[in-house]
C-alpha cells in the first residue's frame, strides 16, 4: 500500500510541475533517461520527499560527509602511498631522517607531506575526517538512543549503525598502522600483543596475520587493502543500507502542532534539503581543510620510521580506541597458567573480551528495550531523553563507564597536564568504571524524573512569569500565566507510562509468552523501568487546574496595575497613594 | 490491539483521549526576504558575494600552490609551514564559502511551506504478503526441494564442503609458530628464542659499540642490542638482513643498568647473571610488548609507556605496578676475554608477551 | 576594627603555611647574596683564585645547602632512614651548575621531584658554589661550549650528525621524555620534563650526571660526541618551523583527539543548529504582485 504523493504537495505554494507541451532541451534529455531508466516514478515520489528540520538531525551528516571527505582525500594519497615494508634509506627532503633505513610505506608518507604540494594538507585532511567520522558516529548514536529514534521499525538501521561504527573504528586503526612510523608501529605491536592473548588461536593468528614473526615483510600491504578496499566497501554497503532505511521509514520528528505518528512535516527534498545537506557538505569539507591547514596532526617525520626497540612517551592509539586501552591499563595483572598453557587474563579480557561485550551491548540496546517495556507499536515521534528516565539513564551511564575507560587509556597526559599520578589516576579508574556508571544512572534517572515534574508544574500552574505580586496583608506571590496552548500540546503529546502493565495477558503478536522465570525477570524488569515515572497529567486535572488558576487571577486581579517599575525607591515617582520615602 | 489502527501505526498522541487536542500545524509567517523586495535583493547579493568569495579562495589555493615551496626549504609564515597553511586556508575557504551560500540561499530565498507528508506502516499489506507467500510455496513446489531430500542435502552437504576450500586457501598466510622454531631459517627463530648465544657481546644501539663495565657508571642507562645486529661476513655484507633484523630487535633488545651491587636482589639461581652491579633485562614488556626503557636510577623501576606497567630492576624487573603480569626476562652477563659485557646464553624464556602455547610455569 | 582583625588572621594563615620555611630561606639567600654583592665588590672584579672561588662556595654551601646535604656535604639522612639530601661528594661542578642555574637548587621541600623555577644564584655565586663541590671529590666538570656545539663542523658533518643525534634521541630519550622533548609521565606523580627550549649546556650536563631519577649518560655511555649530536638534533627540532601547523602540545594522539572533538565536532555542531535554526520572521503579509 503505497502512499499517493501526488495529494502530498498540496500545501506547498509554488504551483506544481505540469506536463511540458513542448520539451525544451532539458525535456529532451529527460524523456530520453526516462524511456531507457524509467526513473520518472521513482523520483515523483522522492524529489519533494519531505524532511523534518532540526539541528540533532544532522549529525550523522556530519558522518556521511565525512566519509565523503575521506574517500576523496584517500583516493589522492593513494596516487603516492607505496604499501611497501621493503627496507630503502630515505633520500628524500627531510634532513633529519637523510639516510636512515626505512620501509618504503614510510618513506613515501615523508614523500607525501614534503615534496608532494598539498600532500601534507590532504595526509591532515585525510587524518582529521578521520577522527571526526568516527565522532560524529558516535554523537549520533547517543542522539538516536536519546530520543528514541531507535524503536520498531528502525531497530535494524540500528543494527547497521552498529556495525558502521565498529567498521569505522577498524578502519580507522587500520590507517593509522600504515605509515609505519613509531606511533604506528607500536600499535600494530600492540595488537600483535592483543592477538597472542586469546586462548588456543592466538599465536597462530599471530603467525597468520604477520606472514611469520612480528614484525614480518607482510602486515603494511595486508592492512592496505583492507583499508582500502575491503572495509570501504563494506562502509559504502552498510551506509547505502542505511540510507536506503531511512528513505523508506521516513525521518522521524518532534512531536508539535500537527505532527503525529502518521505524518511528517518539514522541507522537501528538492530544493531545501538539497540546499541544506549539500551546503553542509561544503562546510564539514571545508572545516576539515582548515583544520589541516591550521592543526598539525600525526607528524610523522618526528616519530620516525618504526624500529621495534623505540618508543615515546604518550604512545596512545587515536581517540576513538583510546576506551579499550584505557581498559588494558587499569587491569590489574592477571595471568594463570596450567597444563603448559598461559592464559593472559590481563590482556584477553580488556582488549578482546571487553570490546565485543560492549558491542554485542550496543548491537542488542534497541531489541532489550523492547523487551522490557513491551512495546511492539511503531514509533516516529521522538521522545524527550527526560520522557524516558531509565532509557536515557542507561544511556549516560555506557557513557560514564567508556569515557572513564578513556580518561584512563589517557592517564600519563591526565598525570603531567593536571599534576597528579599515574598511579593515582590507575587506582581511583579501577574503582570508578563500576562505581561512577551507577551512580550516573541514578543520578539522571531522578534529574530526568524531576524534569518530569517540571513540565507537569508548568501544565498544571503555567509558568513563573517573574512578576511578585503583594497583597494587601502584604504577602508575596509570584504570577504564574499558562503556557502557549501550542507549547502545552507539545508537552502532552507523549505516551502515557507503561504499554503492557494494563494487558498482561499474551503479546499483541499473538505468540504465546514463554512463562516461567524469563517472563517473571521481564516483569521485574519492566515494574524497574516505569517506577516513579511521572505520567503526563489528564484531561480533568488540566481542566481543574485551570479552573484553580481563573480563581486566583480573580484573586490576584485587584492588585494588577501597582506594578513596581522601580522608580519608587529612588524618588523619582511615589507608587499611588503610598509614599515609600518618608518625606523630610 | 485497541491501540492500533488498522495499520499497525499507533493512536498517536492526537487521539480523543488526549488531555490537549492537537491544535494542528501553526500559521505561516513570512520572512523579511518574502516580503520585502530590498531585503530579497540584500540576500541575493549576499550569497551570491559568498560565492565569490569562495571562486577568490579557489584562486589564491591555485596562486599558493605555484608560489609556495615544500621539500627542504618551506616557505614559513609565523614559522608554520607556509604551503600547507595557504594551501589548508583557501581551499577551506573556498568548500567552506559555498556552503554558507548555499544555505544562506536556502534560509533566506527558497520556499519555506513546511509540507506535509503521510506515513505508512513499514510493515507490506495483507494483501502483498499472501501474494508473496504463494509465489513462494509455487517456486519451492515447482523445484520440488521439499518432495527431494536427497537432491536437497546433498547440495546441503557439497555446499557445507565448499567452505573448506574457502578456510585452507588461507593456509599459506603465514608458517606455523611450531615450524618457525623447528627450521631456524634465521637466527633466532621462533618465539621461544632469540638471537642471543653465549658470548655473544652486547652492544649500543645505533652505534653498535662494545661496552666494558669500567665505562658504566652507576645510575647509566644503556639501550643495548645483541652485537650480530651491527656484524658483517667477509664481503662486508650485514649477517642479518631486511626483516631479519627487524624481527632480531624486536625480541633481542635489552636494557643495561648498573646500580649498587649492594641494592640489587639477585633471583634464585641468579647470582651470577650481573657483572659489578650491571644488570640487563629484556627491552620487550610483558604485557603486549612494547618497549621498555623509562628508567628512573634513584628507584630502579622502570615503567612502559604504553600501559604504565612497572618493574623493579633491582628486584629480578618483577613487576611492582600496571597490568603486566610477569618480569622482565633476564639476560645473564660476563665478561670476555677482552674485558667486553657478553651474554652467558639466551634468556631462559620467551621475551615479550604471553602466548597460550607459553610454558609459564 | 574587623578589617584589622581579619588581616592579623591573614598573616597568622601565612605564617604557618607550608611555603613559609622556603619564603625565609628564600630571603635569607637574596640578603646574603645582596651582603656579598655590598661588601666584596672590588673582590668580585678581580679574578679569584680557585682556592678563593672554593673557600667563597664554601660559605654559601654552609648558609644555602648544608641544612639538608650536610656541612660537608656528606648527606642528612632523617630519622626514619629516609634521605633528606643525598651526598655531593663527587658529584662534580656540572650537576652543581645544572641543579642551581635552572632553579631546581635550593629545593622547595625534600621528596618529590624538584621543579626548574627561577635561580637563587647569580652566576658568580653558582661558580663558586661548583667549585666548593667539585673540589669534594673528582666528578663531571662544567661542559665548555665547544663540547655540545655543532659551530665548528662543516655543513655536510653537521647534517651527519643532526641525523645520528636524531636516532640517538629516539632510542634513549624519547621513552621519557616525548618523540618531541614535549615531557611525559613517570610512576608516582613524577615527570620527565620538557626538553623545549631548555639550554645545550643544561641538556648536556642533565645528560652527563642524571638529576633526581633520570639515568645518566655517562661518557662510557654516550660519548661527548653522540651527546653533543643528540642537542644538535633537539636543537634542530626547535628551529624546524611547524609544517603542519599549530602542534597541540606535541603530546601525541590525546591532544589531537581532544581538537577533533572540542574544535572539530564543536564546529560542526555549531553549523548544524545554524543550518536549522529559524529565520528571522516577520509580522506583515505578502502582497501577491
Amino acid at each position: 500500500m503505497s502512499v499517493d504523493t501526488s495529494k502530498v504537495a498540496t500545501t506547498n505554494a509554488t504551483t506544481p510541475a505540469t506536463g511540458a507541451k513542448k520539451p525544451g532541451r532539458g525535456g529532451v534529455v529527460a524523456n530520453w533517461a526516462d524511456e531507457r531508466l524509467g526513473l520518472g516514478g521513482l523520483m515523483k515520489k522522492n524529489l519533494r520527499k519531505v524532511f523534518p528540520d532540526h539541528w540533532s538531525f544532522m549529525l550523522g551528516e556530519v558522518a556521511l560527509w565525512s566519509f565523503v571527505v575521506l574517500l576523496l582525500s584517500g583516493v589522492f594519497l593513494t596516487l603516492w602511498f607505496n604499501p611497501s615494508m621493503g627496507e630503502i634509506e630515505y633520500q628524500g627532503s627531510y634532513d633529519q631522517l637523510r639516510d636512515i633505513p626505512m620501509s618504503e610505506a614510510m618513506a613515501s608518507t615523508l614523500h607525501i607531506s614534503f615534496d608532494v604540494r598539498g600532500g601534507l594538507l590532504m595526509r591532515q585532511i585525510h587524518h582529521w575526517a578521520a577522527m571526526l567520522f568516527i565522532a560524529a558516529m558516535f554523537v549520533h548514536l547517543m542522539r538516536v538512543f536519546f530520543t528514541g529514534a531507535h524503536r520498531k521499525p528502525r531497530e535494524l538501521n540500528w543494527v547497521i549503525g552498529s556495525l558502521l561504527l565498529l567498521l569505522g573504528s577498524l578502519e580507522g586503526f587500520t590507517g593509522y598502522s600504515l605509515p609505519d612510523d613509531l606511533l604506528s608501529g607500536t600499535g600494530v605491536r600492540a595488537a600483535d600483543g592483543f592477538m597472542k592473548s586469546m586462548p588456543v588461536v592466538g599465536t597462530y593468528m599471530s603467525f597468520f596475520l604477520f606472514g611469520g614473526e612480528f614484525p614480518g615483510e607482510s602486515i603494511i600491504p595486508r592492512l592496505y587493502i583492507v583499508h582500502v578496499l575491503l572495509i570501504p566497501g563494506l562502509l559504502l554497503a552498510l551506509i547505502a543500507a542505511h540510507m536506503l532505511l531511512l528513505v523508506y521509514h521516513k525521518h522521524t520528528q518532534w512531536p508539535g502542532p500537527g505532527r503525529t505518528e502518521q505524518n511528517v512535516v518539514g522541507f522537501p527534498m528538492l530544493p531545501v534539503y538539497m540546499a541544506k545537506a549539500g551546503g553542509f557538505f561544503f562546510i564539514v569539507f571545508g572545516v576539515t581543510a582548515l583544520m589541516g591547514a591550521l592543526l598539525s596532526i600525526n607528524p610523522v617525520w618526528k616519530y620516525g620510521p618504526y624500529d621495534p626497540s623505540k618508543v615515546t612517551a604518550g604512545s596512545q592509539p587515536d581517540w576513538y580506541m583510546g576506551w579499550p586501552d584505557g581498559a588494558l591499563r587499569i587491569m590489574p595483572g592477571w595471568e594463570s597458567s596450567f597444563w603448559g598453557t598461559t592464559w593472559s587474563w590481563n590482556v584477553f579480557f580488556p582488549i578482546i573480551v571487553l570490546p565485543g561485550l560492549m558491542f554485542t551491548i550496543l548491537l542488542l540496546l534497541p531489541f532489550i528495550e523492547s523487551w522490557i517495556t513491551g512495546d511492539k507499536r511503531e514509533h516516529h515521534l521522538l521522545q524527550r531523553p527526560r520522557n524516558a528516565p531509565t532509557r536515557t539513564a542507561v544511556m549516560v551511564a555506557l557513557m560514564t563507564f567508556i569515557g572513564a575507560l578513556w580518561a584512563a587509556g589517557g592517564n600519563d597526559i591526565l598525570a603531567i597536564k593536571l599534576h597528579l599520578s599515574i598511579n593515582q589516576i590507575t587506582y581511583f579508574m579501577r574503582a570508578f568504571v563500576f562505581v561512577g556508571p551507577v551512580l550516573a544512572f541514578i543520578i539522571t534517572r531522578r534529574w530526568c524524573i524531576s524534569l518530569q515534574r517540571k513540565d507537569n508544574q508548568d501544565l498544571l500552574h503555567g509558568f513563573e512569569t517573574g512578576v511578585i505580586l503583594r497583597s494587601p496583608e502584604g504577602g508575596y506571590t509570584e504570577r504564574h500565566a499558562p503556557l502557549p496552548s501550542s507549547r502545552q500540546y507539545t508537552l502532552t503529546a507523549r505516551d502515557r507510562g507503561t504499554v503492557d502493565a494494563e494487558a498482561p495477558g499474551p503479546d499483541p503478536s499473538g505468540l504465546a509468552p514463554k512463562q516461567g522465570r524469563l517472563s517473571g525477570l521481564r516483569r521485574r524488569l519492566n515494574t524497574m523501568w516505569y517506577a516513579d515515572d511521572v505520567a503526563k497529567p489528564t484531561r480533568e486535572e488540566l481542566e481543574e487546574a485551570h479552573h484553580h488558576a481563573e480563581h486566583e487571577h480573580e484573586l490576584q486581579a485587584p492588585l494588577d496595575g501597582h506594578a513596581a517599575d522601580g522608580h519608587q525607591f529612588d524618588g523619582h515617582h511615589a507608587v499611588e497613594g503610598e509614599e515609600l520615602r518618608p518625606r523630610h | 490491539m485497541s491501540e492500533h489502527t488498522s495499520d499497525n501505526l499507533p493512536v498517536g498522541p492526537s487521539g480523543e483521549e488526549e488531555p490537549i487536542a492537537n491544535p494542528g500545524l501553526p500559521e505561516h509567517t513570512w520572512r523579511p526576504t518574502d516580503v520585502d523586495a530590498k531585503a530579497e535583493k540584500r540576500a541575493e547579493r549576499q550569497v551570491a558575494f559568498f560565492f565569490a568569495l569562495s571562486a577568490i579562495c579557489a584562486v589564491l589555493f591555485v596562486v599558493a600552490y605555484f608560489s609556495l615551496d615544500v621539500g627542504d626549504n618551506w616557505d614559513t609564515f609565523l614559522g608554520l609551514g607556509a604551503s600547507n597553511l595557504a594551501l589548508g586556508t583557501s581551499l577551506g575557504g573556498a568548500l567552506l564559502f559555498i556552503g554558507i551560500g548555499v544555505i544562506q540561499w536556502a534560509r533566506k530565498l527558497m520556499g519555506d511551506h513546511e509540507i506535509v507528508e503521510m506515513r505508512h506502516p513499514a510493515r507490506s499489506s495483507d494483501e502483498d504478503r499472501e501474494g508473496t507467500l504463494a509465489a513462494l510455496a509455487a517456486g519451492l513446489e515447482e523445484s520440488g526441494i521439499s518432495r527431494r531430500p536427497l537432491v536437497r542435502n546433498s547440495l546441503l552437504g557439497s555446499l557445507a564442503m565448499l567452505g573448506l576450500p574457502a578456510i585452507v586457501v588461507l593456509r599459506d598466510l603465514g608458517p606455523l609458530p611450531g615450524d618457525v622454531y623447528d627450521d631456524e631459517e634465521y637466527e633466532g627463530a621462533g618465539l621461544e628464542r632469540t638471537v642471543w648465544k653465549k658470548g655473544m657481546r652486547v652492544v649500543r644501539d645505533v652505534i653498535g659499540t662494545p661496552i666494558k663495565p669500567s665505562e658504566v657508571e652507576i645510575g647509566d642507562l644503556i639501550n643495548c642490542e645483541p652485537a650480530i645486529l651491527f656484524e658483517t661476513d667477509e664481503e662486508g655484507e650485514p649477517l642479518l638482513h631486511g626483516v631479519e633484523v627487524q624481527i632480531a630487535k624486536s625480541k633481542g633488545a635489552v636494557i643495561l643498568v648498573r646500580m649498587e651491587p649492594g641494592d640489587i636482589t639477585h633471583g634464585e639461581g641468579r647470582e651470577n647473571w650481573a657483572v659489578d652491579g650491571i644488570v640487563a633485562y629484556s627491552k620487550i614488556c610483558t604485557h603486549v610488548g612494547c618497549p621498555i626503557s623509562l628508567y628512573e636510577q634513584s628507584t630502579h623501576h622502570v615503567l612502559c609507556p604504553c600501559h604504565q606497567s612497572t618493574f623493579d630492576l633491582a628486584d629480578s624487573a618483577r613487576v611492582v605496578f600496571g597490568p603486566a603480569a610477569r618480569a622482565l626476562p633476564q639476560l645473564a652477563l660476563e665478561v670476555d676475554e677482552e674485558g667486553y659485557l657478553v651474554a652467558q646464553d639466551d634468556f631462559n624464556e620467551p621475551v615479550g608477551p604471553s602466548y597460550w602455547e607459553r610454558d609459564s610455569e | 576594627m574587623r578589617f584589622l582583625n581579619r588581616s592579623a588572621g591573614r598573616l597568622s594563615r601565612h605564617r604557618r603555611g607550608p611555603l613559609a620555611g622556603l619564603v625565609v630561606l628564600l630571603l635569607g639567600l637574596l640578603m646574603t647574596g645582596g651582603l656579598y654583592a655590598a661588601l666584596s665588590p672590588a673582590q668580585a672584579e678581580e679574578a679569584q683564585t680557585d682556592a678563593e672561588l672554593v673557600a667563597k662556595g664554601k660559605e654559601l654551601f654552609l648558609v644555602g645547602c648544608s641544612f639538608c646535604h650536610g656541612r660537608n656535604a656528606e648527606g642528612v639522612l632523617t630519622q626514619n632512614g629516609n634521605q633528606l639530601g643525598p651526598s655531593l661528594v663527587g658529584v662534580g661542578a656540572a650537576a652543581v651548575d645544572f641543579q642551581v642555574e635552572t632553579g631546581r637548587m635550593p629545593m622547595v621541600r625534600p621528596g618529590t621531584q624538584n621543579p626548574p623555577k627561577p635561580e637563587a644564584y647569580d652566576d658568580e655565586e653558582t661558580a663558586a658554589l661548583a667549585a666548593y663541590v667539585a673540589s669534594l671529590g673528582p666528578g663531571p666538570a662544567i661542559p665548555a661550549e665547544s663540547d655540545y656545539s655543532i659551530d665548528g663542523l662543516s655543513g655536510e658533518e653537521r647534517e651527519a650528525a643532526i641525523t645520528r643525534g636524531g636516532q640517538i634521541f629516539l632510542t634513549n630519550c624519547t621513552a621519557c621524555h616525548n618523540f618531541a622533548g614535549a615531557g611525559g609521565a613517570l610512576p608516582r606523580g613524577r615527570w620527565a620534563p620538557s626538553l623545549q627550549g631548555v639550554s645545550e649546556k643544561h641538556i648536556y650536563e642533565a645528560l652527563l650526571t642524571g638529576p633526581s631519577q633520570m639515568p645518566v649518560f655517562s661518557n662510557g655511555n654516550l660519548s661527548p660526541e653522540e651527546k653533543r649530536d643528540v642537542i644538535a638534533y633537539l636543537k634542530s627540532l626547535e628551529e624546524q618551523p611547524s609544517y603542519g601547523g599549530f602542534t597541540l602540545g606535541q603530546l601525541g594522539p590525546v591532544s589531537e583527539g581532544a581538537a577533533a572533538w572540542l574544535l572539530g565536532m564543536g564546529t560542526m555542531v555549531g553549523f548544524a543548529v545554524w543550518i536549522a535554526a529559524h529565520t528571522t520572521r516577520t509580522s506583515k503579509k505578502k502582497v501577491d504582485a
